[in-house]
């Protein structure tokens, strides 16, 4: 067997005595019918950092952001944000938003309605919810169709709404569980290179899944590599890419290095799996 | 609406809607109208439509009250169910142990034949009207039940993890994710349960009404039969019909209106 043994995978060096957002020690799901969605993980993720979990399907990267949001119960180990444990988020001062896959807004609900809808959940007033969410749909470039239904607008906006409705509440911690996946490339990019400029606006910590290597290259300044059969992780790499990034840096030789990398430890990590399966 | 010489507004859909129904409508009454007049049909077998019409207006006396009588029951069992059937599902969405338990009795009572159960119910109920209310509002509840109940579960599962990411409470969740999203359904099971309930008034008054206890067009029917008024009983029939087509087309205009307003009423707020 030539499991991994866990390892911590660490910050780099310059970020490693910033203030840790999110630990995971140990973390595993297993469901009770034995399989074994992800091994254990240990990861520490700085505050400020753009980490990306990249892999193919069945490599748990969502199972891992999910654990990490509270919505899946880790089997064995541990999650911790800002040193205390996920559903005591609350007491660290600090929040966190989720943004789907899909941009799941509420049909019957204008734009400005879905995102004020963290805000009214938490019971905060009318009108400075209302101010928030013009600052929010600001942020994404979308305050002229604050009034407009969800099903008026295209997928890339449908999908600007629900990075703004994470925004809204102002998230220390931003996790994206593949959320340009299912857009046209062109729009992807345009997204891509928005989420970079407020990530360094709002100094957000963000975790990103994605299976699109380019992307992770073009936004993480970390990326963590998963593998499938079992879900586990593999390996990390630094990108270190000054930001701000440009769309030169997307055909520069760097890119297409770190983009190398990354393909050849996922062809290890597929082959390495194959021989165990021999 | 006879402006035929202009094409673009027959062309248009809507136009088209309304226009083609009512064509073939007027083809068949001009055919039925050119048989009974061919075949010298007696009004006592068949009366034609004009005579039915003429009927209609000269009875019209009795034919109202029955109309308003059998539109009372209907409308009072309707709104009935739809209350009953709207508290049912939200106690069967609180826990899926007390769907279980329930639902089977809900389909019992779906598939009991009324008019079996409708002496049963003019013997317990003393008040007449009271009785063939209950009747009916039997027979229009199941739809709202089941329409409901699947409404208020049928939620886009990624919203409802959004939610409770966001700790909001089960009223929160309740106000506004299953409500809203049971709507469609919910105007789904009224348009069926509309027509169930005028069903379930008419059968209610032909077994209540040989006690001489309605007035409503199905008594109008009976009496009619006995007498031989052949044209009377068409013009009842057509006005029970009419009733239940008014009913739908209420319910669709009302389903329309309410899920169309989503969009005003929320610019209203801004």
């Amino acid at each position: 067997m030539n499991r991994l043994a866990p390892e911590v995978l660490a910050p780099p060096p310059d970020l490693a005595s910033a203030v840790p957002a999110v630990g995971i020690l140990s973390a595993e799901k297993t469901y009770p019918n034995g399989t074994q969605a992800l091994l254990p993980v240990d990861l520490s993720i700085a505050e400020g950092e753009f980490i990306t979990l990249l892999g193919p399907s069945g490599c748990g990267k969502s199972t891992l952001l999910k654990m990490v949001a509270g919505m899946l119960e880790p089997s064995n180990g541990r999650l911790l944000l800002w040193r205390k444990p996920v559903a005591q988020l609350a007491q660290t001062g600090r929040k966190m938003a989720f943004v789907f896959q899909s941009p799941t807004l509420m049909p019957w609900a204008s734009v400005q309605t879905n995102v004020r809808l963290p805000l009214d959940l938490a019971g905060v007033p009318r009108a400075e919810g209302d101010a928030r969410v013009a600052e929010a749909l600001e942020l994404v470039g979308l305050a002229k169709f604050a009034g407009a239904l969800p099903r008026a607008l295209s997928g890339g906006m449908q999908m600007r709404v629900s990075i703004a409705r994470g925004l809204v509440t102002q998230p220390d911690l931003l996790l994206m569980d593949e959320p340009f996946g299912a857009l046209d490339e062109i729009t992807r990019h345009k997204l891509d290179a928005d989420l970079l400029e407020l990530w360094r606006k709002k100094k957000l910590t963000v975790i990103f899944v994605t299976h699109s290597i380019h992307e992770a290259v073009f936004l993480s300044s970390r990326v963590i590599m998963m593998a499938a059969r079992p879900g586990r992780v593999v390996e990390q790499f630094s990108i270190d890419e000054p930001y701000p990034r440009s769309a030169d840096f997307m055909v520069s030789p760097q890119f297409s290095r770190y983009a190398k990398q990354l393909q050849d430890s996922l062809m290890r990590a597929s082959s390495a799996h194959d021989t165990v399966d021999a | 609406m006879t402006t035929q010489a202009r094409i673009p507004l027959l062309a248009q859909p809507r136009v088209q809607r309304v226009m083609y129904p009512l064509l073939v409508g007027l083809v068949l009454l001009a055919a039925w109208q050119g048989v009974v007049t061919a075949m010298e049909l007696p009004p006592y077998l068949v009366p034609s439509p004009l005579l039915m019409l003429q009927t209609l207006v000269t009875d019209w006396q009795a034919l109202g009250l029955a109309l308003w009588a059998t539109l009372k029951i209907t409308v009072l069992s309707f709104l009935l169910a739809v209350l009953i059937g709207v508290l049912i599902s939200f106690l069967f969405v609180q826990s899926k142990r007390i769907e279980t338990a329930l639902f089977p009795y809900a389909v019992l009572l779906q598939v009991t034949p009324i008019v079996a159960v409708a002496p049963l119910i003019i013997i317990w109920v003393k008040n007449p009207t009271a009785a063939m209310v209950v009747c009916a509002a039997l027979v229009a509840l199941f739809p709202i039940i089941s329409n409901t109940t699947l409404g208020l579960r049928s939620i886009d599962p990624d919203l409802q993890s959004y939610f409770k990411l966001n700790h909001a409470t089960r009223w929160q969740q309740l106000v506004r994710l299953r409500i809203p999203s049971a709507l469609p359904y919910f105007f789904g099971g009224l348009r069926i349960s509309s027509g169930l309930a005028l069903i379930g008034a008419v059968v209610a008054e032909f077994v209540a009404g040989t006690g001489g206890a309605g007035a409503g067009l199905a008594y109008q029917i009976l009496q009619s039969g006995f007498q031989l008024n052949i044209p009377r009983m068409f013009a009842a029939l057509l006005l029970i019909s009419l009733t239940g087509v008014g009913l739908f087309v209420l319910m669709a205009w009302l389903s329309k209106w309410a899920l169309g307003s989503w969009h005003a009423s929320e610019l209203s707020q801004d």
